[in-house]
């Protein structure tokens, strides 16, 4: 039987990238699998993936809900849970194509759900917390049952292989949406398996990490004290429910999310005028424990833009360019030529600073 | 000989590169690594983005890029020397203990971290624009310049310059850039003799990029020397 994670600990690098357009164009999948193409070999084959928004106009109302399942019993387990509280709208097997570079694959389905009003309020939760609560509860107490996305408009694809696998596997040409992010996997300390590929996804929040996070345990005793549960045991995943956290349920900003997860040190606190110097003081010291440490390059998507992000000391590459109405981002440069060889303005973030890109209002 | 990278793996590619016995001119480069690592002899001139680690461990062969480097340029770089006509990314000169890294642009993060000298064995690296957070960390040896020949408003160099700084020499060009340098350095104005040191690399860079020699012989430079009673030599060996 093959260990997942968390059953084994392999001591022993990833890539990411991502493409937006600020005007909500929306753009085939193909061009963001063909940038995994350079950074090959910043992948292991053990895992790569994609998050796409805008994918699902037709369905944008419904959360869609992407699943793994181990096996058709626990798939039947899990739709009977569901329809205690949600109107299945639509389900139906993820489109995949059968390559020899991608195998064991779990029962892969997709599902547009809409939470009873019945439900919700008995529950007496806010919708999203509600679709939150639902995920948070399969993954924790559904044996073989796993949410990799939740969001509206939006979906996650992963797998173990090569990212460039990954794209073809999932037909990912045959999607459109007005963001991408992707991942190629080097697991450090974990094995690789379906579930434990990125991204990781909540709500609309969806994270690829190129890194490693020694804050990983504080992190996680922090935010399992607010209901998340860290069922995947790779430091990925407490970091997509920390941004959901701040974001959601406490209110932050980007930057200020930005500020918590890779705060300056005290001494470049120090050196801020008054007005900053008590505001980035504030985050520090409220939300201590959420301080990232460790190296990381993120990609932190959601609907309607993205953030990008590298830890405070830039121990992880990440590179963003411009070009007309998109931005690009990589942890090299040459993935970014693939998408646009003409690109206008390309630079490099500094540790700590985050990139941040909307799409304008009412275009997604 | 003209090699289109797109034709080739990887190790293809770095195969033809070393068994060539004539130069190489590589177009279309996107990301292949490790270009020209270890080689000691003949020119290659990429042409495109090349990968990370490149010219890694170079033992005498030069290396002209027209674009852009990734990171970890001359990690380990033994002798030859790398001129890259863009700027190149983070770890740039990582651990080069000798030769020559000239880049017209700017550098990441790290530039020269742990660079060495030995014997006759002298790294230098010189930056035209401006250079990341952690510039000369941990420098044991080597010369490292910043021209900051930069236009873009952004300060010379980033925070934490020079930590762990126990050998070898920074030149910065002097900028009212409010700069934090660590207690185990020392700082000061470049003298005549400080620029007659480096006036015959400053020579070549401003050859290999078409610039005005006077006009940085001009600049007021400061140098960044560790301190003699440098509490982190005690830190390591002897040697």
């Amino acid at each position: 039987m093959q260990l997942k994670e968390g059953q084994i600990r392999i001591p022993s690098g990833c890539a990411v990238s991502a493409v937006i357009s600020k005007s909500g164009k929306r753009m085939s999948g193909e061009s963001i699998v063909k940038s995994m193409v350079p950074m090959h070999e910043r992948s292991n084959g053990l895992g790569g993936g994609f998050a796409g928004y805008g994918i699902y106009p037709e369905y944008k109302d419904f959360y869609a809900f992407h699943f793994f399942f181990d096996n058709k019993a626990v798939k039947h387990e899990c739709e009977v849970y569901l329809k205690e509280s949600f109107e299945i709208v639509k389900s139906e097997p993820l489109p995949t194509r059968k390559i020899p570079s991608i195998v064991d694959e779990p029962i892969i389905y997709r599902y547009f759900l809409s939470p009873l009003r019945s439900a919700l309020a008995s529950y007496q939760l806010d919708e999203r917390e509600f679709v939150a609560r639902t995920a948070m509860h399969i993954n924790t107490f559904i044996k073989g049952a796993y949410v990799v996305s939740c969001g509206k408009n939006m979906g996650v694809f992963k797998a173990v292989g090569f990212p460039e696998d990954v794209g073809n596997f999932y037909r990912l040409e045959e999607y459109e949406g007005y963001s991408w992010t992707a991942h190629g996997r080097y697991p450090t300390n974990t094995p690789g398996w379906w579930g434990g590929a990125h991204p990781f996804a909540l709500l609309d929040y969806s994270i690829v990490h190129n890194g490693e996070i020694s804050s990983y345990d504080a992190n996680r005793r922090f935010i399992e004290m607010y209901g998340y549960k860290c069922n995947l045991q790779t430091d990925t995943e407490v970091i997509t429910y920390i941004a959901d956290y701040l974001l959601r349920k406490q209110g932050l900003n980007l930057d200020e999310l930005a500020n918590v997860i890779a705060a300056p040190f005290w001494s470049t606190i120090a050196k801020k005028c008054p007005e900053e110097k008590e505001r980035l003081t504030y985050l520090r010291t409220v939300y201590s424990s959420l301080l990232i440490t460790g190296p990381f390059s993120i990609i932190l998507g959601f609907e309607g833009g993205l953030m990008a992000l590298n830890d405070r000391l830039k121990l992880r590459s990440m590179v963003v360019g411009e070009k007309n109405d998109k931005v690009y981002v990589a942890s090299e440069e040459c993935a970014i030529r693939v998408m646009q060889p003409d690109i206008d303005n390309i630079y490099s973030p500094e540790g700590g600073e985050a990139i941040i890109v909307k799409v304008e209002e009412g275009k997604y | 000989m003209n090699l289109n990278t797109l034709d080739y793996t990887n190790e293809q590619l770095n195969k033809l590169i070393r068994n060539s016995s004539d130069s190489v001119v590589l177009d279309n480069c996107l990301g292949q690594r490790f270009i020209g690592a270890g080689l000691s002899d003949k020119t290659i001139v990429v042409n495109g983005t090349p990968g990370n680690a490149l010219g890694s461990y170079l033992n005498g062969a030069t290396v002209v890029v027209n674009g852009n480097a990734q990171d970890a340029v001359g990690d380990t770089m033994n002798e030859g020397q790398i001129i890259i006509h863009g700027n190149s990314g983070d770890a740039t000169g990582y651990a080069m203990r000798g030769g020559k890294i000239y880049v017209k642009g700017n550098a990441g993060y790290r530039a020269g971290i742990h660079m060495k000298a030995y014997k006759e064995k002298l790294p230098v690296m010189i930056i035209g624009g401006r250079c990341g957070s952690f510039l000369g960390e941990y420098l044991a040896g080597g010369i490292i310049i910043v021209l900051g020949l930069n236009d873009d408003g952004k300060k010379i160099v980033g925070n934490f310059p020079c930590t762990g700084m126990h050998g070898g020499k920074v030149f910065l060009k002097k900028t009212a850039d409010a700069i934090d340098f660590p207690s185990q350095v020392n700082v000061h104005d470049a003298d005549k003799t400080d620029m007659e040191e480096i006036s015959v690399y400053l020579k070549e860079y401003c050859k290999a990029f078409d610039l005005d020699i006077q006009k940085i012989m001009d600049t007021q430079f400061v140098v960044i020397t560790p301190n003699s009673a440098n509490p982190y030599k005690r830190m390591y060996v002897e040697n």
